[in-house]
């Protein structure tokens, strides 16, 4: 089954196309990454998927659904989006037990204590932090406070934008081994936005290079693994990933 | 070869409620006319050491050393007003993101001048040849459209190229850049770094390269020093990395994805093990 299916999908901001075209199919529990430079469109692609950028023509399907222009509750219920920067994505004034309650408060959904305290536990926060604000946290945690929001409402797909990329490599290790094991135990799908290749090589089985709003090359991880990607793009992408690893092998 | 740059026993500390916090704790090192590296996480003290080389360490903050002499000047005994001398005619810094660290309101082209004109006074003719002449050796291809440019007129990459010029014009002998292309992205990274290489052999001038990044750093310095919770825990040659024997470096080594990855699970740092108070 296909958990998202894009079919020619045109979106822009006011007078601005900013995506050509995308179609994509994504099997469900499968880990799919996008990458490609800034101003790709590849962010743009997953907040149009989130409902967050609502000018767009073209066809969005969710688990064969297909998506509204509009807010869509069971939608929110099936597909959940974690953000890049987690010193900017929670709200400072709550405390980690209302940021997470938030979602639940919204669906009508009961038992909320419990809730909280199990997700937190499946995202490794200590039960310390439920009353906590978000400037307690270090940014490793707080981006664990991010993934157990999106969580809460039990979604079987995850929209993760660069969900790295602000960390530091010892947290970013911890919040890659986090996530892999999180679709492990729950049979989650992703769908991550990226520019960092090896965070692909570690995470996902499917790859999208996209450039100037437009995808160029769909591949498997083995052949980036391998070095065989074919698009030209694709390769200079590649080269320019391995540039400082090489010289220092 | 007389050393350009020996610190000793520096530290930096900040007062907080419960007392000082030292957040660099006695690094020393000496630097020639080669390329170092400072490696470390956030909060590690990397960016501090590189700052209070300027003393641009603000108040509350306070900075110590032994020593801190650069060329043969103590820079610990230099007042504000001398500093400023130094400041980018000696050493100059680039910083992490152009798109904070550009004046908005002035051209690029007055900008770079104006780093010029505060060591110098030269013809006008003559700024405007440099002007030129340094946008092209970094690499920017039509220097006269460029310099009438805004900052927002103009990409992360060739907004940080336009720093490096800046930073560059007034030939400093030492050159600190602070996290120069962690804004940027990862196919530009590359080109911005080979800029800064190419200027600094060309040159003869000293670089401290200051990132998180150890592979990076790797590939562009000749020493590293590897700083954790404000203390120098390793300095090796940077072609010696793969062979570092400390746990903090090992374990960054080992945090790090890389492209042909097979690994089920990243090995993550233990920090109890090798706390230091």
């Amino acid at each position: 089954m296909t958990a998202i299916s894009l079919k020619n999908l045109d979106i822009s901001y006011g007078h601005t196309q900013i995506t050509h075209g995308v179609t994509l199919d994504i099997a469900a529990g499968a880990s799919f990454a996008l990458v490609g430079e800034s101003g790709s469109g590849k962010s743009t692609v997953l907040k149009a998927i989130a409902g967050l950028a609502p000018q767009w023509k073209g066809d969005i399907a969710v688990n064969g659904k297909p998506r509204s222009h509009g807010i869509d509750r069971g939608f929110s219920k099936m597909c959940q989006m974690v953000f890049q920067d987690p010193y900017g994505s929670l709200h400072p004034r709550k405390t980690i037990d209302t940021t997470l309650s938030e979602p639940l408060d919204i669906h009508g959904i009961g038992n909320q204590g419990k809730r909280v305290e199990e997700t937190m536990a499946a995202v490794g926060l200590d039960r310390r932090f439920r009353f906590r604000f978000p400037h307690q946290l270090s940014g490793g945690q707080r981006q664990r406070v991010a993934i157990a929001r999106a969580l809460m409402l039990e979604p079987r797909i995850l929209l993760l934008d660069e969900p790295t990329s602000a960390l530091d490599v010892s947290v970013q290790a911890e919040i890659l081994n986090l996530l892999k094991r999180l679709r492990r135990e729950q049979g989650l799908t992703y769908l991550m936005v990226t520019h960092n290749l090896p965070v692909v090589s570690f995470l996902c089985d499917r790859l999208a290079v996209m450039r100037g709003g437009r995808i160029v090359e769909v591949a498997d991880v083995a052949q980036l693994k391998a070095g065989t990607l074919v698009d030209p793009y694709s390769r200079e992408l590649l080269a320019a990933n391995k540039g400082h690893a090489l010289e220092s092998a | 070869m007389s050393a350009l740059l020996d610190v000793k026993n520096l530290r930096v500390s900040f007062p907080t409620p419960r007392g000082p916090v030292e957040v660099v704790r006695g690094v020393s090192f000496t630097l020639g006319r080669e390329r170092l590296g400072i490696v470390g996480e956030s909060g590690s003290g990397k960016s501090m050491t590189g700052r209070s080389i300027l003393k641009l360490v603000r108040a509350p903050g306070k900075v110590t050393a032994d020593r801190l002499s650069f060329d043969g000047i103590e820079l610990t005994a230099q007042s504000e007003r001398q500093m400023r001398a130094i400041r980018g005619a000696r050493i100059s810094m680039v910083m992490q993101d152009p798109k904070f660290s550009l004046n908005p309101v002035m051209t690029i082209g007055e900008q770079i001048a104006e780093a010029l004109l505060t060591h110098q006074t030269l013809p006008r003719s003559e700024i405007r040849a440099r002007v030129f002449a340094m946008l092209e050796s970094v690499r920017i291809n039509d220097p006269e459209r460029v310099a009438k440019l805004y900052p927002h007129e103009v990409s992360g990459g060739m907004g940080q190229r336009v720093m490096i010029a800046m930073m560059l014009i007034p030939e400093p002998d030492l050159l600190i850049a602070d996290e120069p292309t962690s804004a940027l992205d990862v196919s530009v990274q590359a080109q911005v770094l080979d800029i800064i290489n190419e200027q600094i052999v060309g040159k003869g001038m000293g670089l401290i390269l200051i990132s998180h990044d150890l592979n990076l750093v790797a590939s562009y310095c000749d020493r590293i020093l590897v700083m954790y919770r404000g203390e120098v825990v390793e300095a090796c040659k940077a072609s010696e990395l793969g062979q570092t024997k400390h746990p903090y470096t090992r374990g960054l080594l080992a945090a790090m994805p890389r492209i042909d990855e097979n690994r089920d699970e990243l090995p993550v740092l233990d920090r109890s093990a090798w706390a230091t108070a």
